[in-house]
């Protein structure tokens, strides 16, 4: 085994620098590959969501925006999707909306409507919520779910859990979940109705 | 061979043997049991004896393939865990095979494990309940109405109309507006586990383990009055939001809890100042849980919560040495 | 000592979970499926072996005072480069791991290796080391993740097979990780003692 090196200062800061300076570089090059695919993965987990949630069949493109909705909590911002088709009529909007208060914490979901408010379709994008109980919201709100939410307009149909007087079926035994996925979705109307936000 | 086992604690100072206590505690049960058929006809029927059975086989081949001791399912025990797990679940249909994995649990995870009865920290049949409200929340919390479906041995849908939430879930889903009569809480005529549902045949259950000296009252006093009190000071407070003390402590778990599961010689303090702060943790986490927790009933937890304790309980208060 | 006995050594000897008890922490959260299970252990074991290889050639170079910081920043990159090519190229296994990466710096097996065994020991040895003792974190962390995901959501690697029954969720949440760990362990052990008499 050769000999060790000796613990005076001048080695210990020469080790120390010399390896942090090693690794620094070799972080920079593995961040120059990587930077590229994870923000592409980024958005196009965005633009993916968006895609499923806006009515199907339709050429449009997107504008992006931000408006700020008040909530339970007070007033946030969210991100506001308008889909334009090519002779400037809005097709439909997706809003990137989210609840505080879902069983396990905070709820996002990107919300879909078409023109006339109707949704079209959502996507949850981050929900901590108990395995086989409040994460069945993935599916459960679905056109071929049980508490079905699409095509449904927030404005006529009143969406809220059924045992708080709404036409909305809770998931089996998680109200809390479902009142969180209730919550987000009328955040999410709230940024559908309102006018031009703050431009991105 | 008999002459030399020693037996497990509970060691009792009179003639009386664990098993002699065990299978009083069976009697005891027996007018719980008699109710819960009443009001939940065959299917109550069918999970008592599948529990009870399957606790008893899950003793049995522990023992004889795993540990290789002599068995001991002629104690009683593992029917009194049986039985008080069977009054643990909802009688529906799919409860008389779920049951079944229960009972493993709290045999083999509750008890066996630890080595057997006298030296399990926590109450089984309380270790197999949770288990089951953690693992099947829907199942453990579909409730059929009482006094409906007595004899049909048809899997019945679960929909709206074949099953009625327990008065606690439907206060924490709407309020205490949605309380019902003190007297159907008094006699069981509600929504609920099994055994949960009649005070009454428990009291009466409970009075003869009394007279039979082998439970004190300390427990079940302490446990129901920390609860009644501290649920009535909510109450005080603000009657629109708290249930009223009296339904408190006729709802849910607390009346089987106190009487049949807090007692629990095994897992409960020696002494009765031990027993005493037993009790009124047992009733202050129950409503604690009840009213702030995201589970509607909370005795089960509480218990279970209070028997992590009992060993520091028992240190605190440690029963008198007779020689110095 | 030889290859042969570093490779028994990790894989059942010293296995990190089953009989050294280290790294509790991911174990037991993310292993709620065999797939989770299998890339977190797949993670470390990278991590372990180039550490190991790194640390192992530093070895003579690194002053003893310093040396415990010396090998955390070496694991520290090695992790960061695996969570970033993980972010970047298999996002969905990043999705349900992503909390979970960074906290292989503080996994007591990786600095365990390098404190006891590579920093004494060869380069070609350590990474041996390494690798086989990652090899056993990964197999125990299948094993687990198997175990749980069979009772919890009644599916094999995400093929369901119960219909539409639902699983036990308690053994995907922590306490049925917890009562899995000890069980399969117990049964282990009761194995490799039942093989060594």
């Amino acid at each position: 085994m050769a000999k060790k090196a000796e613990s005076t200062l001048k080695n210990m800061l020469l080790s120390l620098t010399l390896i942090a300076l090693v690794a620094s570089l070799a972080l920079a090059l593995v961040n120059n590959v990587t930077k590229g695919p994870i923000e592409k993965v980024n958005q196009e987990k965005v633009a993916n969501a968006i895609k499923k949630v806006l009515p199907e069949g339709i050429e449009y493109t997107i504008n992006a925006d931000t408006v700020s909705v008040t909530t339970e909590k007070g007033p946030a911002n969210v991100m506001r999707y308008t889909a334009v088709d090519a002779e400037g009529n809005t097709v439909g909007k997706a809003i990137e909306s989210f609840d505080n208060n879902g069983f396990g914490g905070k709820l996002t979901a990107m919300v879909g409507f078409d023109a006339e408010g109707n949704i079209s379709g959502y996507e949850i994008l981050g929900s901590s919520e108990t395995p086989g109980l409040g994460a069945k919201a993935d599916k459960w709100f679905q056109k071929d779910g049980k508490g079905n939410v699409i095509g449904k307009n927030p404005a006529n149909d009143n969406l809220t859990v059924s045992k708080d007087g709404g036409n909305v079926d809770a998931i089996t035994g998680s109200t809390i979940t479902s009142r969180a996925f209730c919550r987000l979705v009328a955040t999410a109307y709230d940024a559908f109705k309102q006018e031009k936000g703050e431009q991105q | 061979m008999k002459l030399l086992n020693v037996s497990g604690s509970p060691h009792v100072h009179s003639d009386e043997s664990t098993k002699k206590i065990m299978w009083r505690v069976n009697l005891a049960l027996v007018p719980t049991f008699i109710v819960a058929i009443a009001f939940f006809g065959l299917n109550a029927l069918l999970i008592s004896l599948v529990s009870v059975a399957s606790c008893v086989l899950f003793q049995w081949l522990i023992e004889k393939f795993i540990l290789k001791t002599p068995s001991t399912i002629c104690d009683g025990s593992a029917v009194v865990t049986g039985l008080l797990l069977a009054f643990n679940v909802p009688a529906t249909r799919e409860m008389v095979l779920l049951v079944i994995i229960a009972a493993l649990v709290a045999i083999g995870v509750g008890k066996m494990s630890f080595g057997g009865l006298g030296k399990n920290p926590f109450n089984p049949a309380l270790v197999g309940r949770v288990f089951m409200l953690i693992s099947f929340p829907v199942q453990m919390t579909t409730w059929p109405k009482p006094g409906e479906n007595l004899f049909s041995m048809v899997s019945t849908p679960t929909s709206d109309a074949t099953t009625g939430a327990t008065p606690l879930g439907l206060i924490k889903e709407n309020g205490v507006q949605a309380a019902g009569q003190v007297w159907d809480y008094f006699i069981g005529n509600i929504g609920g586990s099994l055994g949960e549902v009649s005070a009454l045949a428990i009291l009466i259950g409970a009075i003869y383990l009394l007279c039979r000296r082998i439970i004190t009252w300390h427990i079940p006093v302490s446990f129901i009055g920390t609860a009644f009190i501290f649920s009535g000071i909510l109450w005080l407070c603000d009657k629109t939001v708290f249930l009223d003390p009296v339904s408190t402590i006729l709802t849910g778990g607390i009346m089987l809890g106190a009487c049949f599961m807090a007692t629990d010689m095994v897992t409960s303090p020696m002494t009765k100042a031990g027993q005493l702060i037993f009790g009124f943790g047992c009733g202050l986490l129950t409503i604690i849980i009840r009213n702030w927790g995201n589970y509607p009933e909370g005795v089960s937890f509480a218990i279970l919560l209070m028997n992590a304790v009992t060993p520091l309980l028992n240190r605190w208060f440690k029963p008198k040495r007779f020689a110095n | 000592m030889k290859a042969k006995d570093i490779i028994k050594n990790g894989l059942i000897k010293e296995n990190p979970i089953w009989v050294l008890v280290l790294g509790m922490c991911p174990t037991l959260a993310t292993t709620t499926s065999a797939i989770n299970g299998l890339c977190m252990g797949l993670a470390t074991t990278f991590v372990l072996m180039c550490s190991n290889v790194v640390i192992s050639l530093l070895k003579s170079v690194v002053p003893d005072k310093v040396r415990i910081p010396c090998f955390i920043v070496v694991i520290a990159t090695f992790v960061t480069i695996v969570q970033m090519v993980m972010q970047g190229f298999i996002p969905d296994l990043y999705a349900s791991l992503g909390l979970f990466i960074p906290l292989i710096v503080v996994n007591c097996i990786v600095l365990g290796r390098a404190e006891a065994f590579a920093s004494k020991n060869n380069v070609w040895h350590s990474f041996l080391d390494g690798l086989f003792i990652g090899l056993g974190f990964t197999w125990a962390l299948t094993l687990l993740g198997i175990v749980r995901e069979a009772l919890g959501a009644g599916s094999f690697f995400g093929v369901n097979f119960i219909g539409g029954a639902d699983g036990m969720l308690l053994f995907i949440l922590a306490p049925g990780g917890f009562l899995c760990l000890g069980l399969l362990m117990a049964l282990i052990n009761h194995i490799r003692s039942k093989s060594k008499s």
